[in-house]
């Protein structure tokens, strides 16, 4: 009986053929990415939105689905989706999208990684082999994942492999022109201390030059304590640190309490496409980015 | 020392690269130029600090090359697009990883312990401290068309093989294939390992369906399909050896036992998801054997031959604001079972009722039942470390037809009841320290009040969890 359904849906299934091409991001940053340089002939799949922590996400029957008729898996890699990401890949039964096909990209893999750690051992938190994954906030590295992107889409569809050269290019000079304003935009950022919630803006902070002094959480992955976050205020008679940071996803309470005893403005940052109404896409997303940055500074 | 002449080559390395990234704008960069000079005295004084850790580290660990990258290498310096170091995933391989789990226990002596109107399964009457099977798991892919992982329960004095099997990755097209020793995809708790359970102990009705191991485990093949439709709809089949209860070992070939089930699941909005199935699976038994209780209250070996159908129904669904689950969110999931035995049974013992002269007798009869259960349960995290939850059981005996056996053994008809309460802290997502207080009322007469104090610990490799 069950091979009888079995061919009925499968006959069922093969009728259906998909005209773009089938993207499945972890991340919505990808999917923004993807967007810019596939354009119409690729439909993004996002997995998860900028109020979800990407380090703690389900596995839900959903992503399952949706991994299952996914042409391309775009990823971040560096073990930030470490606990759903490989669970999914695996039980879509889509051959295309193991790891090591094309149809499995890893944006960390094309970028210079920063933080990646000497010693690993989790007494230090939940630190990643591989470095700080959250590479998606240095808008320079969007050059070289984007170019690999584009060929990588050029690789599964080869029919469309110009278009997607096309896209990248337009993406890209799009991408020099804002990357300079930006750069102008945020030069009083040069070297401004400040505090983070949790490691998450290393290649922000790398980009535009000011300084991380201190995070909430005691360690990564560990939620700020009491200790931690008094140690925090203390700090600020010395060297005192001009805002702090936290992203969509991170809950508000400790970046608050902070604000308050230190007298710094607490500042949300989208961190990702979608974080902020104003982070529509890439370019919104940084737009909104400095200039949420420069508005705590005044 | 020598690092700082390595450090300002590499930040001039790195200023370079900067300029040529802005050349297009040249008035831009005189007026940075001062600003930078600022910036790059703090830049020096912090590589300083970094190099003075990085020497720390390496006179801590002379093996560690922590001053492998003294400076990061500016991103736009130009040069080919090569691949960064490949993920943990792949650095470990195999993944390996390690469950210590144990917990102290307060509960009423039983030392008959089993579940009353129900085959009697000798159940632990473990009380006090107590360490679980320390879980040893093995895992990673093989080659490119396979992938493999082993469980093993380690325990004193003996090596378990709680899982080890091979999966397909490579065939494509939904389907895949999963061989060796498994727990079956039968209903919903059957593949989790209790680690992974949400309470201390598994529901009772799992205990009722599959003996103290609370899962069906199976040598055998696994068959699955996924749908290629958006809504999540997976089928699976089974087939293998059926040795684990309701089963038992059989000297033959062929297939002892097998199983089948679909799942159905989706998102409701961004913050709701659901996940529901039904299974069936089909066993069959050579002489399962149990102590019952004749007439008179003296034991008597019983021994059932014939075939065991279960029927499961589940259905799990989570909640978490915006679907980011790491501060709140609220788990629901319930089971539902029906199982029959169809077959004979054998009663023997010597000077029992089915062997009053102590002759060797044996009494043989048919042996019918029809019974049922089910439980729900409800699990709220509501900060990021902090989870309370709760679970209500329930069985009943249903129809226990003992035929010619009636006359000498004691069947209760009863409905075993259990409510159960825990809270339970993590301090991170790889330790966990849990409190539970169960009235558990699963045998006849007696109300047991169990106090659990539990911890589980992971160390190694991050599995991920199914949903």
């Amino acid at each position: 009986m069950i091979k009888l359904l079995m061919t009925i849906l499968l006959a069922a299934a093969s009728v259906p053929a998909l005209a773009a091409l089938q993207v499945f991001a972890t991340v919505p940053e990808w999917g923004a990415l993807a967007r810019e340089i596939g354009g119409d002939k690729v439909s993004v799949f996002t997995a998860t939105t900028a109020l979800q922590d990407p380090h703690r996400i389900e596995a839900r029957p959903s992503l399952l689905a949706q991994a299952r008729r996914a042409d391309l898996v775009v990823a971040t890699g560096a073990d930030l989706e470490v606990g759903w990401l490989p669970l999914v890949v695996r039980d879509s039964g889509n051959a295309n999208i193991q790891p090591g096909r094309p149809g499995y990209f890893e944006a960390a893999r094309y970028v210079t990684m920063l933080d990646v750690p000497a010693v690993l051992d989790r007494a230090r938190g939940d630190i990643h082999a591989s470095g700080n994954p959250h590479i998606q906030l240095d808008p320079r590295n969007l050059f070289r994942i984007g170019e690999a992107l584009a060929a990588r889409l050029g690789e599964i569809d080869p029919p469309n492999a110009p278009a997607y050269q096309a896209g990248y290019k337009a993406f890209a000079g799009k991408w020099q022109a804002a990357i300079l304003r930006w750069e102008k935009e945020a030069l009083p950022l040069r070297g401004v201390p400040v505090l983070v919630h949790h490691d998450s803006f290393v290649y922000l902070a790398h980009w535009l030059g000011f300084k991380t002094t201190g995070t909430l959480e005691p360690k990564p992955g560990i939620e700020p304590t009491s200790g931690q976050l008094s140690g925090l205020v203390a700090r600020q008679q010395g060297a005192p640190a001009k805002m702090v940071l936290r992203t969509a996803y991170q809950s508000d309470g400790p970046s608050l309490w902070i604000a308050e005893k230190a007298g710094i403005p607490a500042v949300m940052l989208p961190f990702t496409v979608g974080g902020t109404p104003e982070a529509g896409d890439l370019f919104g997303l940084f737009d909104d980015t400095v200039q949420r940055m420069l508005k705590g500074l005044r | 020392m020598l690092h700082k002449p390595f450090a300002m080559v590499a930040l001039l390395a790195a200023s370079c690269g900067a300029q040529g990234a802005s050349d297009a704008d040249l008035a831009a960069i005189r007026g940075q130029i001062d600003e930078m000079k600022k910036t790059y005295e703090q830049r020096i004084a912090a590589l300083e600090k970094r190099l003075a850790q990085a020497e720390l580290d390496a006179q801590a660990k002379p093996a560690a090359q922590a001053e492998a990258r003294p400076a990061v290498p500016d991103q736009q310096a130009p040069g080919p697009v090569v691949a960064a170091a490949p993920t943990s995933a792949s650095a470990f391989n195999p993944e390996v990883s390690l469950i210590l789990q144990g917990q102290y226990v307060n509960t009423k002596d039983v030392p008959n312990r089993t579940i009353t109107g129900f085959w009697p399964n000798q159940l632990d009457n473990l009380r006090g401290f107590s360490i679980n099977e320390t879980e040893l798991v093995i895992g990673g892919g093989i080659d490119p068309y396979w992938r493999g992982r082993a469980i093993f329960a380690v325990n004193d004095g003996e090596v378990g093989v709680e899982e080890a099997w091979f999966q397909s990755s490579a065939i494509g097209h939904g389907i895949g294939v999963k061989g060796g020793r498994y727990r079956s995809g039968i209903g919903y708790l059957n593949e989790q390992h209790p680690h992974q359970w949400d309470f201390a102990n598994a529901p009772l009705m799992y205990i009722a369906m599959f003996g103290p191991e609370a899962s069906f485990r199976e040598d055998g093949v696994q068959l699955k399909w996924l749908a290629p439709t958006p809504l999540f709809l997976e089928f699976g089949a089974e087939a293998g050896r059926g040795a684990n209860y309701p089963g038992t070992d059989r000297n033959k070939n062929g297939v002892g036992a097998w199983a089948l089930y679909a799942h159905l699941g989706d998102d409701l909005g961004v913050s709701n998801s659901w996940r529901a199935g039904a299974s069936y699976l089909r066993t069959s038994s050579d002489s399962r054997e149990a102590e019952f209780y004749d007439i008179n209250g003296l034991p008597a070996l019983a021994s059932f031959t014939g075939d065991t159908d279960t029927w499961l129904a589940d259905f799990v669904w989570k909640w978490a604001p915006d679907g980011n689950p790491k501060y709140q969110n609220f788990k629901f999931q319930s089971e539902y079972f029906w199982r029959k035995d169809k077959g004979s049974l054998n009663c023997s013992g010597l000077g029992s009722a089915c062997d009053p002269l102590a002759a060797g007798d044996s009494v043989g009869g048919d042996y019918n039942t029809n019974q049922r259960g089910w439980y729900a349960q409800g699990v709220f995290q509501f900060t990021a470390n902090w989870r309370a939850g709760l679970r209500y059981d329930q069985l009943d005996s249903g129809v226990q037809d003992l035929g010619a056996n009636a006359a000498n053994l004691v069947v209760e008809d009863y409905k075993p009841k259990r409510a159960t309460a825990m809270v339970d802290y993590s301090w991170s997502e790889y330790s966990r320290m849990r409190l539970q207080y169960a009235q558990n009322k699963s045998m006849i007469g007696i109300t047991d009040n169990q106090w659990i104090v539990q911890y589980i610990m992971s160390l190694g490799a991050h599995g991920a969890h199914k949903f």
